[in-house]
């Protein structure tokens, strides 16, 4: 992976910059990427490789790590499905309207970027328990929001709550006024005008940050493990899996399934840059 | 621009009905009171349920603060490198054209995709007891994993994409013509840097010191997998909250929370403050007379 960065014409065209410090700032880069992020990844890889196939197989689809996935991906898609509705809702308003305290709420939507994961973990428990203050109302319904499959889902809109914001935001403020303009004129009702002219224009956006929240939500740790009561085969989430599998000193049961998280991670990555250059294209189009 | 754009809107009729207007705002404001304001709310009340001294009573143990002298020694070693690399990636990759360019900045945000879970786990495997190099470290008695190395690196680690992702963006968008500039009329490399691009992304720069930061010292799950949670030693802030929690020491984990909540609000205001100098900044460029046509860019 490297090789291919570091040799080749690089070398060549090198000494006809105009800017000095081009080989020591990639020097260094190279250097403390591989440091800090490619060869501890790549010792995951090395350790998947002492396990035989078998081995391998029944680590990452025992019955108990196979209900995990289910659990991740079931609970974190749900998120990034309502992160998507209330995101695009909450873009919407904070670009279209003007209303009190709009600046404060347009700050607050980054506070699960700033909180740490564990704060929200406890905060959110501490609500949604039975003698919390939303638990509390919930509880004479039975309905019950905490240690429980529905506390994952909770937790996971929360950590995932700006990205979809923050991504269809400016999109939104870009978008041309004139093309909205024209569909009314042409004699399209408010709600056509959103199906086929601004719809269509932020869906790049859109699409791009469900996939950012989903793929949050798929790795996240510190937030869910407060709220989920991590009963196994019910709401075990596939990173405590990871843990429960270190402190039994499974160490190459553990790597096996991070191997498939991490290889889901990869995909998600793939997929949002791939998203991110429709999006970029699209807005080369439009201007 | 805003004002020529509302009178033209009111009488084209692009707008929603009013009673729509009013529920979308109504529907947003619930959804941001209830996942947003309300767990904000409940860190701080449960930290002063039992009232102020209760509160203060969790910063009594010497506990809470070796972990809080962690969390700040942890951050002032990461965020310091990644202001660094972010630096030199931002450089390398936003001035020049190269091949591989592309698949680099990729990589830069990898770390932003990898579970934080993960991330702990593959310093374990290199400098865990049963790791490549854990044979060794036991040889010459250096600890890494269950020790404060191994929390600093698992740190670097989560925060490593921050700096680098709001600077390559904001120097490409700058360009070199600055910099060019400046060589030209013979300033030294570092001098272009402090003089010429520092000033052009000193608030970028804050923007990713602010977020990083809020990271190293939030960061829970990697940093809970290398550090073996060793009362006085190994504990951050985080996992200082979370063994007070499993303790049933509801008010104590509230009240060092809390303290994390504050961080947290802290860097919302740094960060709408930088956001609000971008957006002036902006403005004025805005009012500046067109430039002439840019130079060719180099290479």
């Amino acid at each position: 992976m490297q090789a291919a960065l570091v040799s080749g014409p690089l070398a060549k065209r090198t000494p006809k910059r105009v800017l000095p410090g081009f080989n020591i700032t990639l020097g260094f880069t190279l250097f403390y990427l591989s440091v800090i992020v490619l060869i501890p990844l790549s010792a995951l890889f090395f350790k998947t490789f002492t396990l035989t196939w078998d081995q391998f197989v029944s680590a990452v689809s025992s019955p108990r790590v196979v209900a995990s996935y289910q659990l991740t991906f079931g609970a974190s898609f749900l998120a990034a499905l309502v992160n998507a509705v209330f995101g695009l809702l909450l873009a919407w308003v904070l670009v279209r309207y003007e209303f009190p305290g709009k600046k404060l709420i347009d700050a607050l939507v980054d506070l699960p970027f700033a909180l740490p994961t564990a704060v929200a973990g406890i905060s959110l428990t501490a609500l949604l328990a039975s003698n919390g203050w939303i638990g509390s109302l919930l509880e004479p319904y039975g309905i019950s929001l905490a240690f429980n499959r529905n506390g994952v889902v909770i937790a996971l809109i929360f950590i995932g709550l700006p990205f979809v914001v923050r991504t269809v935001q400016p999109v939104l403020e870009d978008a041309e006024k004139e093309l909205e303009e024209a569909a009314a004129c042409l004699g399209a009702s408010r709600w056509q005008t959103f199906l086929h002219v601004i719809f269509p224009t932020i869906a790049p956006a859109l699409l791009t940050g469900f996939a950012m929240a989903f793929a949050r939500a798929i790795g996240e740790y510190g937030s869910v493990i407060f709220i989920a009561g991590n009963m196994p085969m019910v709401s075990e989430i596939t990173p405590l899996i990871i843990i429960g599998k270190l402190e039994q000193y499974d160490y190459a049961g553990a790597t096996a399934v991070a191997v498939v998280m991490l290889g889901f991670s990869f995909v998600m990555l793939l997929v949002i840059n791939a998203l991110q250059s429709w999006q970029r294209k699209r807005a080369g189009a439009s201007s | 621009m805003s004002n020529t754009r509302t009178v033209r809107r009111a009488k084209s009729g692009t707008t929603e009905p009013a009673w729509v207007k009013w529920s979308l705002i109504g529907v947003a404001l619930a959804f941001v009171f209830l996942f947003l304001l309300l767990p904000l709310a409940a860190v701080f009340t449960e930290a002063l349920r039992k009232g102020i001294p209760a509160f203060l009573e969790a910063f009594q143990e010497p506990d809470a603060w070796s972990a809080i002298r962690l969390t700040l020694v942890t951050a002032a070693i990461a965020v310091p490198l990644n202001l660094v690399f972010g630096v030199a990636a931002a450089w390398a990759i936003a001035k020049y054209e190269f091949r591989g360019k592309a698949f680099l900045t990729t990589l830069v945000d990898l770390p932003f995709s990898v579970s934080p879970v993960v991330a702990g786990l593959i310093y374990v495997l290199m400098f865990g007891a049963h790791g490549w190099f854990g044979p060794w470290l036991q040889a010459h008695d250096v600890k890494i994993i269950f020790a404060v190395p191994g929390i600093v690196l698992a740190t670097i680690f989560v925060t490593f994409p921050f700096i680098a992702r709001e600077l390559i963006p904001l120097m490409q968008a700058q360009g070199t013509e600055e910099e060019q500039a400046a060589q030209v009329l013979g300033a030294s490399g570092w001098q272009t840097f402090w003089h010429v691009t520092l000033p052009n992304i000193k608030w970028g720069l804050i923007y990713g010191v602010i977020l990083c930061n809020a990271r190293a010292m939030g960061e829970f799950g990697a940093v809970s997998v290398v550090s073996g949670h060793i009362r006085g030693q190994t504990n951050t802030m985080p996992l200082h909250v979370e063994i007070l929690y499993n303790e049933y020491q509801s008010v104590a984990a509230f009240a060092v929370a809390s303290l994390l909540a504050l961080l947290a609000l802290v860097t919302l205001v740094i960060k709408s403050f930088v956001e609000w100098q971008f957006e002036r900044l902006e403005k004025a460029a805005a009012a500046l007379p067109p430039e002439p046509a840019p130079l060719p860019a180099p290479v």
